[in-house]
C-alpha cells in the first residue's frame, strides 16, 4: 500500500477485526480436531482442552477404518463432486460463451431462463427428481448424484460467467477468427484462460455444498456401494446412543479433500496471465 | 489488378444503416486510408472487409474472388488491431507463427516467414517474451509481425495508433511507410486523425455517417475539397468558414479560407479581436473573433508577438478560398 495513504490505525483495525473473523470461523474446526484425537470420557469432561497423554486416543480414527467402507464413501463423494464440478464449468462456460459472443433470436431471454434457477431452490422438485430417477433406474447410482448437482450449480455459473465473458476483448476473439481458429479453439484456447478467475469463483461456490450435501445423497443414493461422506458418516449417531469419537474423526478426515481442491482452485485466482493482451 | 473491389455495399444493424451504397476500389499495392469522425460507420466498413461482419447487400471482391460468403481466415486478408490483441498465453514467436500452423504450411517455411518479419520489424530480442513482458511499441510491432507473415493480399489496420504515446506514434507511422515499400502490398488504414490519412496514404476515402464524401490523393483532397465537411476535416488547424455575405457574396453561401493562407496586418476584408494566441515554437495560431459564431484561425510561421486583446486586420488572396452553397457543397 501507499505509504501516504497508510493510517497505522487503520491497518491496525483491519487486521485486527480480520484475525478476529478467522479465530470465529476456524473455532469449529479446532474443537472437532482436536476432539477427534481424545477418548470419549475427556471429550465430554472437558470438551475444549488440547489432548494430553492421558486423554489422548485414536480410538475414533480406528472405529472410523474399521467399520463401514470409509474409502468406498471417500471415493463416491469425491466422484460425485469432482465430476458435477467438471460439467458444471464445462456446459456453463458454453452456455456463457454462446449468451454473451453471438447476436440471435431470444438471446436475453434465454439468460433470464438460464439465470431462473438462481432463485429457484432445487429441493422443491425432490419428489419430481425420485419420481424421475426410479424411472430412468438412476436410483442408487452415483451418476444421479452428478445429474442434479449439475443441473443445481449451472444457473449461478452461466450467470456469473457470461458476466465475465463479455469483458474478453472483442478485438482478440476477431484477431483468432482471421488466423483460422475454429470457435471451439477460439473458445477453449483464447477464452477460457482468459476467465479463470471467474470459474474458480464458480467452483468454489459450488463444490463445498455439494460435498457437504446430505439431501440428496439420503434421497436419491442410499445404498451401500453408493453412499457419500457424509451420508456415511451418519451411522456413527444413533437414535439413543452417538460414537462421537468415530463422528468427530469422519468429520476430520472430511475436511481435508476439500481443502485441497480449494488450494488447487484459490491458486488459479490469481491473475497474471491476463494482463498484457489487450492495451 | 484491383485488390479489394467494394460495390453496392450496405449494411445494417437492425434498423440501422450504418453503410449506405459504398462503392470503392483498392489497386494492388495501394495504401489506401479510411478517415471519418468517430461513428462515421469505417470500422465496420473494415470490419465487413475482414468478414468479421456480414454485409447486408452488396460485392466483395478481394482479388478475383468475390468473398461474401467466405470465412475471414480464407480471405488472404491480415489484420492489425487497436488494442493489439495477441494471444497472452503465446511468446512473441508463437504468436506470429499460429495462423501459419493454422494453415499448415511446412515447418521451414513458418521459421523462414517468421525469422524475415522479426529481422524486418527488429523484434529478433524478444521472440521468447510473453506479450504482458512488452511495452505498448513492441506489442504493436508483434502484432503486425502477425499480419506480415501471413503475406496477405490485403493488409487490414484497425486505428493501429491510438494507443500508442505521440513519440512512439511518429515511430510506427514511418514503421508502418517503411513496410509499405517494402512489402508493396495493399493496405487499408483506418484512423480518425488526419496527419496519419494525410502523411501515410496513396489514397483517402472520407466517410460521413457511412456514406463515401470523396476519395482522393491526399492533396488532391487538401486542394480540392468537394464539400465543407472534406474541406473541414483535412488539415490541422482546420479550415475557416465565413458566411459569404461578410466577403461580398450571396446569402446562404459559405467561404472557407485555410488559417495557412490568411496574414495578419495588410487592411483586409476581414478585421477582429485576438482571443488567444498558441505558440508553437515552428508556428504560432492566432485564433481571432471576428464577430462571427466561430472563432477564426490564423497560423502564422514563425514566432510573433501578438497580444490576446489586440485588434488586427486579416488579409488573404481570393484565389485561395472555396465557396460552399446553403448545404455545404462545393461552389469553386
Amino acid at each position: 500500500m501507499n505509504k501516504a495513504r497508510q493510517n497505522p490505525l487503520n491497518a491496525v483495525a483491519a487486521h485486527g477485526a480480520l484475525i478476529l473473523y478467522t479465530l470465529i470461523a476456524l473455532f469449529p474446526v479446532f474443537v472437532i480436531l482436536i476432539n477427534s484425537f481424545k477418548t470419549r470420557k475427556a471429550i465430554f469432561r472437558e470438551p475444549l482442552a488440547l489432548p494430553d497423554a492421558d486423554s489422548f486416543s485414536m480410538i475414533g480414527y480406528e472405529t472410523v477404518m474399521k467399520q463401514g467402507d470409509f474409502f468406498l464413501y471417500f471415493q463416491n463423494s469425491l466422484i460425485v463432486t469432482v465430476v458435477s464440478l467438471f460439467f458444471i464449468l464445462l456446459f456453463g462456460a458454453m452456455a456463457a460463451f454462446a449468451l454473451s459472443e453471438y447476436r440471435f433470436r431470444g438471446n436475453t431471454l434465454m439468460g433470464l431462463y438460464l439465470a431462473l434457477g438462481i432463485m429457484i431452490p432445487i429441493r422443491i422438485g425432490t419428489v419430481a427428481i425420485l419420481d424421475l430417477m426410479v424411472q430412468t433406474g438412476l436410483v442408487n447410482t452415483l451418476m444421479a448424484l452428478i445429474l442434479v448437482y449439475t443441473a443445481q450449480g449451472l444457473p449461478l455459473a452461466v450467470f456469473i460467467l457470461s458476466e465475465f465473458m463479455r469483458q474478453v476483448s472483442e478485438d482478440l476473439k476477431n484477431a483468432g477468427r482471421i488466423d483460422g481458429l475454429s470457435e471451439y479453439t477460439i473458445f477453449f484456447r483464447l477464452v477460457l484462460p482468459l476467465v479463470r478467475p471467474a470459474m474458480a469463483t464458480v467452483a468454489v461456490f459450488n463444490m463445498i455444498p455439494i460435498w457437504n450435501d446430505l439431501w440428496f445423497p439420503l434421497i436419491l443414493a442410499p445404498a451401500e456401494e453408493t453412499k457419500t461422506l457424509t451420508l456415511g458418516s451418519q451411522v456413527f449417531i444413533g437414535q439413543f446412543v452417538t460414537d462421537w469419537n468415530a463422528v468427530l474423526s469422519a468429520l476430520s478426515l472430511a475436511i481435508l479433500p476439500v481443502m485441497i481442491l480449494y488450494v488447487i482452485f484459490s491458486r488459479q485466482l490469481i491473475r497474471g496471465i491476463t494482463s498484457g493482451a489487450v492495451k | 489488378m484491383t485488390a479489394l473491389q467494394l460495390t453496392d455495399l450496405n449494411k445494417s444493424f437492425g434498423a440501422v444503416h450504418v453503410l449506405k451504397d459504398i462503392n470503392l476500389t483498392v489497386e494492388e499495392g495501394e495504401f489506401v486510408v479510411f478517415v471519418g469522425p468517430s461513428g462515421c460507420g469505417k470500422s465496420t466498413l473494415l470490419r465487413v472487409i475482414a468478414g468479421l461482419e456480414d454485409a447486408t447487400s452488396g460485392e466483395i471482391r478481394i482479388g478475383a474472388s468475390v468473398v461474401n460468403d467466405t470465412p475471414p481466415a480464407k480471405r488472404g486478408i491480415a489484420m492489425v488491431f487497436q488494442s493489439y490483441a495477441l494471444y497472452p498465453h503465446l511468446n512473441v514467436c508463437e504468436n506470429m507463427s499460429l495462423a501459419l500452423k493454422q494453415e499448415k504450411q511446412p515447418k521451414a517455411e513458418i521459421e523462414a516467414r517468421v525469422a524475415e518479419a522479426s529481422r524486418m520489424l527488429s523484434l529478433d530480442p524478444y521472440l521468447d517474451r510473453r506479450p504482458a513482458e512488452l511495452s505498448g511499441g513492441q506489442r504493436q510491432r508483434v502484432a503486425i509481425g502477425r499480419a506480415v507473415v501471413r503475406q496477405p493480399q490485403l493488409f487490414l489496420f484497425d486505428e493501429p495508433l491510438s494507443n500508442l504515446d505521440a513519440a512512439l506514434r511518429m515511430n510506427t507511422r514511418l514503421e508502418i511507410a517503411k513496410l509499405h515499400r517494402q512489402l508493396e502490398g495493399s493496405m487499408i488504414y483506418v484512423t480518425h486523425d488526419q496527419t496519419e490519412a494525410m502523411t501515410l496514404a496513396d489514397k483517402i476515402v472520407v466517410l460521413r455517417d457511412g456514406r463515401v464524401e470523396q476519395v482522393g490523393s491526399p492533396m488532391d483532397l487538401y486542394n480540392n475539397p468537394a464539400n465543407r465537411f472534406v474541406a473541414e476535416f483535412l488539415g490541422s488547424p482546420s479550415m475557416n468558414i465565413v458566411p459569404a455575405t461578410r466577403l461580398g457574396g450571396s446569402d446562404g453561401e459559405q467561404v472557407g479560407i485555410r488559417p495557412e493562407y490568411v496574414h495578419i496586418g495588410d487592411a483586409g476584408a476581414l478585421a477582429g479581436s485576438v482571443i488567444h494566441v498558441e505558440h508553437l515554437g515552428g508556428d504560432t495560431n492566432v485564433i481571432v473573433d471576428i464577430g462571427e459564431e466561430a472563432p477564426f484561425t490564423v497560423r502564422l510561421f514563425g514566432q510573433f508577438d501578438i497580444e490576446a486583446g489586440a485588434t488586427v486586420q486579416l488579409g488573404f488572396d481570393e484565389a485561395k478560398t472555396y465557396r460552399f452553397d446553403a448545404a455545404g457543397s462545393r461552389l469553386s
